[in-house]
C-alpha cells in the first residue's frame, strides 16, 4: 500500500525541491529552567553564567538571547563548574575542591584525603612536583594543635587577590593555610578549631572570612610570612545563640557606599528554621534573609571584573541558583528588589496542566498584557539584567508570539515566546473566584517585619496547589477582542475579558446540565467548586465576567471561543454545551454518553484501576521497547527460496521458543461501548455550508472519543440585535466514523482548500476572506486516520489511514502554514501530526499526501508527547522536563534559534589573540534525535564578515583527543565538546576547520555535530 | 386489496390500497396493531403465486408482495424467537401440505437435513485465502471480514523470534506471532490461522521493524477488513502449486498469469479503501434529538456491491482448504431477521456465517 502511494507521488522532482524548501526539522532552543541543576559558575570577564545539571548538561547564559547548551556523553552529574580565567570552559571534577588559577594554565584540585594537586590545562597532565600533601603542612603546625589528627578533606582553595601564586587552603578540621606555591612556603597559619565549610577573601587580600558548620563565620587578618593566628579578628553566629546549621558558602564584597556585603547561605537556627532554604545578605546593620522554596545550590555576585587598586567591588547583583529557579537580587537599589530574569523562567512554579500558543499577536493587545503584567509585580527592580556577556546576533522576532500555560493551581501564565528567551509577561489567577479549602493569604510574605530572622520570600516556585479542582485544563484566547476562556478540572468555564482598570464586580454564574436527564448515572467524582458570593475585587488584567459550571463537574476536555458570535462551547466526558456570554444564557446542552459507559460517571477517583492498568502497560512497553530496540533484520527481500528455507527451518525448530515474558495483545476492533466513549475531544466553530450548498452560516462541530461528530447549525443574530434575540442551535448532522477512533480535530476548508480564518481576522484585514464560492470541505482527524469530506453533503473525498499504514496513532494535530525558504509569498497549508511514537508527520491539505516525517520525541516520553503544542507557522513546543519546553521548527524558513557571539581569548594562545566564534548553540538533546538542518547559509548572517572564524571542537575532558571519533553521531556527545570549544589546541582547531569546510552539507552556523 | 394475516391461530382481515402500499415499516406497524401485539418482534412472510412462503422484511419485497398478490395477500406472522427459518424457501408451502409423507418417512428427513438457502443479502464472505499464486508456498495470506460486533475477531499476538536465512547465514530475528485464538472467534472458526503462526504482513505492509504495539494498532485499524500474511507454524497443509490434482480450479491457473498478478493486491486494497467509506451520516432536518429516519447512504450500497464484485474476481484465488470451513460453518448457519435499523448497520449485524 505504501509503496503504491509513494510511487504515485514520489515521482515529481519539482515537488521534491519544493518540499525541501518548505520543510526542515530542527530542535532550536530550550525554554525554561533546567531540570535538577547541580552546579553554577560565573565568569566576570565574559559576563557569562553556566549551569550544570544532574543529567550532565551544561548551559551557558549571557545577555538575553545568548544561550548555549551542551550535554555530556554519559549522564554524569556535573558537580562543579568553573570558568577558566580568560577562557570559557567550566571544569568538572569529583574531587572536593577545584580552583582554576588565574595566571597559569593550571587547575588546582583539593581532595578528600587532604592533598592538593596541580594539573595543567587543557591536557590535564598532573604536575607531580607541585603536589602539596597534608604532611608538609602539618610540619609547620604546632604540636598541641596537631593532636595526631589528620587535617581532613580540603574544603576550600582560594587565590589571594593580587597575588596568584599564594593559595589559601582550608581543611575540614578548621586549619586554614596561606601557601606560597612558587617557593612552597607556608605564609600564614590560621589555627581554627571549628569545622570549616568555606573560605572567602576580602578584596584587598588583607583579611579572610571563614564559615563553619556551627552556623558561624570568622574574620581573620592576613599578616606577613611565617605568622600564626590563634584567634580570629571577629567571630559571630548570626542566627545564634541556639544551635544553627552550617554556613555552606560565604562571600565578602566591598562596597563604596558603605559597609561591605557579607553574603552567606545556610546558618539558620536548627530547631525553628532548620528546614528553610535561605541566603542571608548582611550589609552593616541591614540584614535580609532571602527565603527560597527549594534547596540553594550556589550563588555569586556580579561586579566589574577589574577592581582598581584601593577601589571597591560594588556588587551589582546577587544571583542565587536554587533547585527550581534562578533569582537575581539588585544590590544597588535600596530594599534589594529582585530583577526579573530574561530566561530560565520557572515554568513549573506550579505544575503545567495545559498550554496554548497564539501567534501574530496584535501590538495593542501585546502592550496591554505587558502593562498589566508590570503592574502585578511592583517589587521588581528596573535594573538591567546584570549578566550581559556575549552578543545576541539573532534578528528581532518578526512577529509576537504568546505562549499560555495553564497550571495546577488555577493560574494561567502568559509568556513572550517571540524569540529565543521565554519571558514571563503576566500571570492570571482564577483561584480567588472560588471558595477553596485554605484561603490564600500571603502569610509568608507578610510575616516578618518584626520577626527574627527577617525572612523575605523570594522566587515564585510554589508547587503546592490548594485544590486540585482549580487546575486549568483548556485555554482559548481571542487576540482581537482580548477575550479569553479558561476551563478547569471541576467543569468550570470562565469567560474573561482584559481590562486595564481594576474593578470590583460580581461574576455571574450559570450551570449547564450535560446529562440532560439521562438516567442511571451517578457522579462519584469531586464536587463542583463553590463560587464566592458578592462583588469581588479584580486587579487590572483579565477579569472574569461569566462562570459556567458543568454538571456533573467533570474536567473540561475541549473548549472553543467565537468572539464575533459571543459564543463559547465546552465539552466534558459527558457531553458538550454552548453558551451565549453576551446574553449570559445557555444555548445548547447535549449528552454524548453511550448507554453502556459506566466509567464516565464514576469520576476521576475510581479511575485508579485504569491508571494502574495503564501504568502496567507502559511498564510493559518500556520493557518491550528494550527488546524491540534490537536491530531487526529487514525481511523485504522476497526471494522465495530464502523464505522457503526459512519455513523449513522454522518447521524443524518447532514453535519458536519463547525467551521473553510473553506479552500478548488482543486484536479486536474498538466497539461502541469502550470506556469513556462520550468524552468530547474537540469543538469547532465555522461559517460554512451545513444545510445546503447555497447558504452558509454559523455552525458548531463537536467530536467525541468514540468517533462521533455532531454538527449544529446556529442562528446568530446580527451584532445590533445581540441583546434582543437569542442564539439558536439546530442539530444538522451526526457523523459516526466507522473506525470509531477518537476525533482529535475538526477543521473546515474553504473553496480553495485553505482553512477558514479565525473570527475577526477578515474584518480586521488580517486574513484573506475565505472562498465562499467553491464548495467547502471538512477535515476530520481521528486518532487513526485523516479524512476530508465534502460539505454540505458529507461524502468522503480523500483520506489517509495513518494507523493502518504505520502502526502509530495520532496524538496532536494542527493545521500549519509553512512559508518556503525562497519566498514568503509561497505559503502552503499542511497538516502537522505528532504520533504516539513521538514522530511528526506532515501532510498536504486537502489532498492528505504524506510529505515528510521526523522523529522528535522519544516514544517513552509520554508527558513530552502529551504536552506538545504546534504554532500556526510550523514551530512547536513540548516539555522535556517539568520545567523546560523544547522548541522545535518544522519550517525551513520560520526558525527561532539562538544565534549569538561570545568573544573568547583562547587559553593556549599566549599572544591572547581574541577569537570570536559565532555559534548556533542548539546541540543534541538527551531525549531526541537531532537532525542537522540541511539548509545552509541562510542564517548566521555574520559568517561572511567575520574573521577569523574559530571552528573548534575539542574532545571531552577525560580524553582530549577523541573529539573526531565519530562526527556523524549526533546524539548527545557534544556538550562537553561544545563547552570545551575554546580549549582546543590550535592544530586541532585547524583540523576541525578543514573538516568543516570539506563537509559541504554541514550548516555553516553549527560548529559541532 | 384484501389482506389475510395469520398469527398463531388467529386470523385478521383488512385491506390495503394496492397503488399506495406505503413503507414496510408502516405495514409492520399495522400488522402489530391489528394483531394487538405491539411489542412483539415478529417475522413476516407471505405466499407468492407459486405457493412459496417468502419473507417480507424490507420495502422492496413488501412492494413485490403487494404487487403480485392475486387477489388476496396471505400473510404469515411468526414470533421471532420461535421462528422456523426453514419454513421459508421454494416449495415450502407444498411441502407443508404434504405433511403425511413427512410423517411416513421421518428417518429420511433426519438424515438429510434440509440445507436452507437464505436470502442473498445474508450471504457474505467471512474469510478467504488470497493471492495464492503470487506468494511463496510457505506463506498464507488470509483475509478476515469482520461484520458487526456479534462475533469477536478473536486472536492475540505476541513478540517472538524466528530464524531466517539471510545472506550472512542463519539469523535470529524478532517477529510477531499469533499467541492465542479465542474459542468461537472469527479467527478460530476459519481454521486458517493457528497459534505460533508468524505474522509477516498486515494489509500489505510488512511488520518487520515494527513493535508489537504498532502491529496491534495496525491490525485494529484494519480490523474491518484484515488481511494478514502469515507463515503457518504447521507447514504441512501448504498448497502445492504445481500439482494440478490439488483441486485448484482451472481459473486459478489462468489468473496466475504474470500479467494479472500484480493487480490483485492493488485492486483488493482499492476495494478495501472503498469498503471503509461507511461512516454513518445522519442528517437532521428538524429539532435536535429527533429519531433519525435515514436510509442507508448510497455509498455504502455501492461499496457493498463492490465487495461482491471483487469477490467474484478473486474467487480463483480460493484454496480448496476453505471447503473445510464450509463444512464447519454449515452447522452454524442461521438466518436472522431483524426489523431494519437505520443506516447500513443492518447489513452488518446479521450473524450468518458462511465461508464462500
Amino acid at each position: 500500500m505504501m509503496k503504491f502511494r509513494f510511487r504515485r507521488q514520489g515521482a515529481d522532482p519539482h515537488r521534491d525541491r519544493l518540499r525541501h524548501d518548505l520543510f526542515a526539522f530542527s530542535k532550536t532552543v530550550e525554554h525554561g529552567f533546567p531540570s535538577q541543576p547541580s552546579a553554577l559558575a560565573y565568569d566576570p570577564v565574559l559576563r557569562v553564567m553556566a549551569i550544570g545539571t544532574k543529567a550532565g548538561a551544561v548551559k551557558l547564559y549571557g545577555a538575553p538571547g545568548v544561550e548555549l547548551t551542551g550535554l555530556h556523553k554519559e549522564t554524569a552529574t556535573v558537580t562543579q563548574l568553573h570558568f577558566l580565567p580568560a577562557s570559557c570552559s567550566p571544569g568538572i571534577t569529583r574531587v572536593t575542591v577545584v580552583l582554576p588559577m588565574a595566571a597559569a594554565a593550571m587547575v588546582c584540585l583539593g581532595t578528600e584525603g587532604g592533598a592538593v594537586y596541580f594539573v595543567t590545562l587543557p591536557t590535564l597532565t598532573l604536575l607531580e612536583d607541585k603536589t602539596l600533601f597534608p604532611d608538609e603542612i602539618l610540619q609547620s603546625v604546632p604540636d598541641d594543635y596537631r593532636c595526631g589528627k589528620a587535617l581532613g578533606p580540603v574544603e576550600s582553595i582560594q587565590e589571594q587577590p593580587g597575588n596568584g601564586s599564594r593559595l589559601l587552603i582550608g581543611y575540614s578540621r578548621g586549619l586554614v593555610v596561606l601557601w606560597e606555591q612558587s617557593t612552597r612556603v607556608v605564609q600564614h597559619l590560621f589555627l581554627g578549631n571549628q569545622q570549616l565549610e568555606s573560605l572567602a577573601w576580602e578584596q584587598s587580600g588583607k583579611s579572610i572570612v571563614s564559615s563553619h558548620s556551627d552556623g558561624g563565620y570568622m574574620v581573620w587578618a592576613v599578616g606577613g610570612t611565617g605568622q600564626r593566628s590563634q584567634q580570629p579578628v571577629m567571630s559571630t553566629i548570626p542566627y545564634g545563640p541556639f544551635p544553627c546549621k552550617a554556613i555552606s558558602k560565604i562571600l565578602w564584597r566591598t562596597c563604596e557606599s558603605g559597609n561591605a556585603f557579607i553574603i552567606f547561605s545556610g546558618g539558620m537556627p536548627r530547631a525553628s528554621y532548620g528546614d528553610r532554604h535561605c541566603v542571608s545578605v548582611l550589609q552593616g546593620q541591614t540584614l535580609a534573609t532571602l527565603d527560597f522554596t527549594s534547596r540553594v545550590i550556589d550563588f555569586f555576585t556580579v561586579q566589574s571584573a577589574e577592581v582598581p587598586e584601593g577601589g571597591f567591588e560594588n556588587p551589582r547583583a546577587l544571583v542565587v541558583l536554587v533547585e527550581e529557579e534562578l533569582v537575581a537580587i539588585d544590590l544597588q537599589t535600596p530594599g534589594w528588589p529582585t530583577i526579573p530574569a530574561p530566561y530560565l523562567a520557572p515554568l513549573h512554579s506550579s505544575a503545567i496542566t495545559c498550554s496554548c500558543h497564539v501567534s501574530n499577536v496584535p501590538l495593542k493587545l501585546w502592550e496591554r498584557i505587558v502593562s498589566v503584567g508590570e503592574q502585578q509585580s511592583p517589587r521588581q527592580s528596573s535594573a538591567a539584567w546584570p549578566i550581559d556577556g556575549g552578543k545576541n546576533l539573532a534578528q528581532e522576532p518578526t512577529q509576537r508570539g504568546l505562549l499560555l500555560t495553564g497550571h495546577e493551581d488555577g493560574t494561567v501564565r502568559f509568556w513572550d515566546a517571540s524569540g529565543v528567551s521565554l519571558k514571563p509577561l503576566y500571570k492570571l489567577g482564577t483561584a480567588n473566584i472560588f471558595q477553596t479549602d485554605c484561603e490564600h493569604n500571603d502569610s509568608l510574605n507578610q510575616a516578618g517585619e518584626e520577626e527574627w530572622p527577617p525572612f523575605r520570600k523570594v522566587g515564585c516556585f510554589d508547587p503546592y496547589s490548594d485544590d486540585p479542582r482549580l487546575g486549568v485544563q483548556k485555554i482559548a484566547l481571542c487576540k482581537y477582542t482580548a477575550k479569553m476562556v479558561v476551563a478547569g478540572t471541576a467543569g468550570q468555564v470562565l469567560v474573561m475579558e482584559l481590562s486595564d482598570e481594576k474593578s470590583e464586580h460580581a461574576v455571574s454564574v450559570a450551570t449547564v446540565d450535560l446529562l440532560q436527564d439521562r438516567e442511571g448515572f451517578t457522579w462519584k467524582g469531586h464536587d463542583r467548586l463553590a463560587p464566592r458570593n458578592g462583588p469581588l475585587h479584580f486587579p487590572a488584567g483579565f477579569q472574569p465576567s461569566v462562570l459556567v459550571q458543568c454538571v456533573p463537574p467533570a474536567a473540561v476536555t475541549a473548549v472553543t471561543l467565537h468572539s464575533e458570535w459571543n459564543l463559547v462551547a465546552f465539552g466534558t466526558s459527558h457531553g458538550f454545551g454552548l453558551f451565549d456570554y453576551y446574553r449570559r444564557n445557555p444555548v445548547l446542552a447535549r449528552c454524548t454518553l453511550h448507554p453502556n459507559d459506566s466509567l464516565a460517571m464514576e469520576g476521576p477517583l475510581s479511575r485508579v484501576k485504569s491508571l494502574k492498568k495503564s501504568l502496567r502497560q507502559s511498564f510493559r512497553r518500556i520493557r518491550k521497547s528494550r527488546v524491540s530496540g534490537k536491530k531487526r533484520l529487514n525481511a523485504n527481500s522476497p526471494s522465495s527460496k530464502v523464505q522457503e528455507a526459512n519455513a523449513q527451518l522454522a518447521e524443524q525448530a518447532g514453535p519458536p521458543e519463547v525467551e521473553m515474558t510473553p506479552v500478548q495483545r488482543r486484536i479486536e476492533p474498538r466497539s461502541a461501548d469502550d470506556s469513556l466513549s462520550g468524552v468530547v475531544r474537540c469543538l469547532y466553530f465555522a461559517d460554512t455550508f451545513l444545510r445546503d450548498a447555497a447558504h452558509h452560516g454559523p455552525t458548531m462541530w463537536a467530536g467525541t472519543n468514540s468517533g462521533s461528530v455532531f454538527a449544529y447549525a446556529l442562528e446568530v443574530p446580527s451584532q445590533e440585535k445581540f441583546s434582543e434575540r437569542a442564539v439558536e442551535a439546530v442539530l444538522g448532522k451526526e457523523i459516526q466514523l466507522m473506525h470509531r477512533a477518537p476525533v482529535v480535530a475538526i477543521a473546515v476548508l474553504d473553496g480553495r482548500g485553505n482553512p477558514l480564518p479565525e473570527p475577526y481576522e477578515v474584518s480586521r484585514d488580517l486574513a484573506k476572506a475565505p472562498d465562499m464560492q467553491g464548495s467547502h470541505s471538512m477535515l476530520i482527524s481521528s486518532e487513526e486516520q485523516f479524512k476530508v469530506f465534502t460539505l454540505p453533503k458529507v461524502s468522503a473525498k480523500t483520506k489517509f489511514k495513518l494507523t493502518a499504514h504505520e502502526g502509530c496513532r495520532v496524538r496532536k494535530v494542527a493545521l500549519v502554514s509553512l512559508a518556503s525558504v525562497g519566498s514568503e509569498e509561497r505559503l502552503e497549508n499542511c497538516l502537522a501530526c505528532l504520533t504516539n511514537l513521538g514522530d511528526i508527520h506532515i501532510f498536504t491539505v486537502p489532498s492528505l499526501r504524506p510529505q515528510v516525517h521526523y522523529s522528535c520525541i522519544r516514544k517513552e516520553d509520554i508527558s513530552g508527547i502529551a504536552s506538545c503544542v504546534f504554532t500556526k507557522h510550523g514551530q512547536g513546543f513540548y516539555l522535556i522536563s517539568p520545567s523546560e519546553f523544547e522548541r522545535f521548527s518544522l519550517s525551513a524558513r520560520n526558525v527561532t534559534e539562538p544565534l549569538c557571539r561570545l568573544e573568547v581569548a583562547r587559553l593556549q594562545d599566549t599572544s591572547c589573540l581574541s577569537n570570536s566564534s559565532t555559534v548556533t548553540p542548539k546541540l543534541p538533546q538527551a531525549n531526541g534525535t537531532h537532525v542537522p538542518r540541511g539548509s545552509e547559509g541562510q542564517h548566521s548572517p555574520s559568517d561572511s564578515d567575520r574573521s577569523p572564524e574559530a571552528a573548534v571542537s575539542p574532545g571531552p575532558i577525560d580524553s582530549p583527543n577523541s573529539s573526531l571519533e565519530n562526527p556523524l553521531d549526533t546524539t548527545g556527545d557534544i556538550t562537553v565538546e561544545e563547552v570545551k570549544d575554546f580549549l582546543a589546541s590550535s592544530e586541532e582547531a585547524e583540523q576541525n576547520l578543514r573538516n568543516a569546510s570539506e563537509d559541504e552539507a554541514r550548516p555553516t552556523g553549527i560548529l559541532i555535530k | 386489496m384484501e389482506v389475510k394475516s395469520k398469527f398463531g391461530a388467529e386470523f385478521r382481515r383488512f385491506s390495503l390500497e394496492r397503488s399506495k402500499p406505503g413503507k414496510f415499516e408502516e405495514f409492520y406497524g399495522l400488522l402489530q396493531h391489528v394483531h394487538k401485539i405491539p411489542n412483539v418482534d415478529v417475522l413476516v412472510g407471505y405466499t407468492d403465486i407459486h405457493g412459496d412462503l417468502l419473507p417480507i422484511n424490507n420495502d422492496d419485497n413488501y412492494h413485490k408482495a403487494v404487487s403480485t398478490a392475486n387477489p388476496l395477500l396471505r400473510i404469515f406472522i411468526q414470533r421471532k424467537e420461535d421462528a422456523d427459518y426453514s419454513a421459508f424457501g421454494t416449495d415450502t408451502m407444498t411441502r407443508k401440505k404434504n405433511v403425511l409423507s413427512n410423517v411416513l418417512r421421518p428417518d429420511n428427513h433426519k438424515k438429510k437435513p434440509h440445507i436452507v438457502i437464505s436470502m442473498p443479502q445474508d450471504f457474505r464472505p467471512v474469510s478467504s485465502i488470497i493471492d495464492v499464486d503470487i506468494l511463496p508456498e510457505t506463506h498464507r495470506r488470509v483475509r478476515l471480514y469482520k461484520y458487526g460486533t456479534d462475533k469477536p475477531l478473536g486472536f492475540y499476538i505476541r513478540d517472538g523470534s524466528s530464524v531466517r536465512v539471510t545472506p550472512h547465514g542463519l539469523e535470529k530475528v524478532p517477529g510477531i506471532f499469533i499467541s492465542r485464538l479465542v474459542p468461537g472467534g472469527l479467527a478460530q472458526s476459519t481454521g486458517l490461522l493457528a497459534v505460533n503462526d508468524e505474522v509477516l504482513e498486515v494489509n500489505g505492509i510488512e511488520v518487520s521493524g515494527k513493535s508489537l504495539d504498532q502491529v496491534t494498532d495496525m491490525m485494529i485499524a484494519n480490523s474491518r477488513n484484515l488481511i494478514i500474511t502469515v507463515r503457518p507454524a504447521n507447514q504441512r497443509n501448504n498448497v502445492v502449486r504445481n500439482s494440478r490434482t490439488s483441486g485448484s480450479s482451472g481459473q486459478s491457473t489462468e489468473s496466475s498469469l504474470p500479467s494479472s498478478t500484480p493487480n490483485i493486491l492493488g485492486s483488493l486494497l482499492q476495494g478495501e479503501e472503498e469498503s471503509d467509506e461507511e461512516d454513518i451520516i445522519i442528517e437532521d432536518s428538524g429539532e435536535p434529538q429527533q429519531i433519525p429516519k435515514a436510509a442507508p447512504t448510497s455509498e455504502s450500497i455501492e461499496s457493498l456491491s463492490q465487495i461482491e464484485l471483487l469477490h467474484e474476481s478473486t474467487q480463483n484465488g480460493f484454496l480448496p482448504s476453505s471447503e473445510m470451513n464450509l463444512n464447519h460453518s454449515a452447522g452454524s448457519i442461521s438466518m436472522e431477521y431483524e426489523a431494519p435499523e437505520p443506516g447500513p448497520k443492518s447489513l452488518e449485524e446479521d450473524g450468518t456465517i458462511i465461508t464462500l
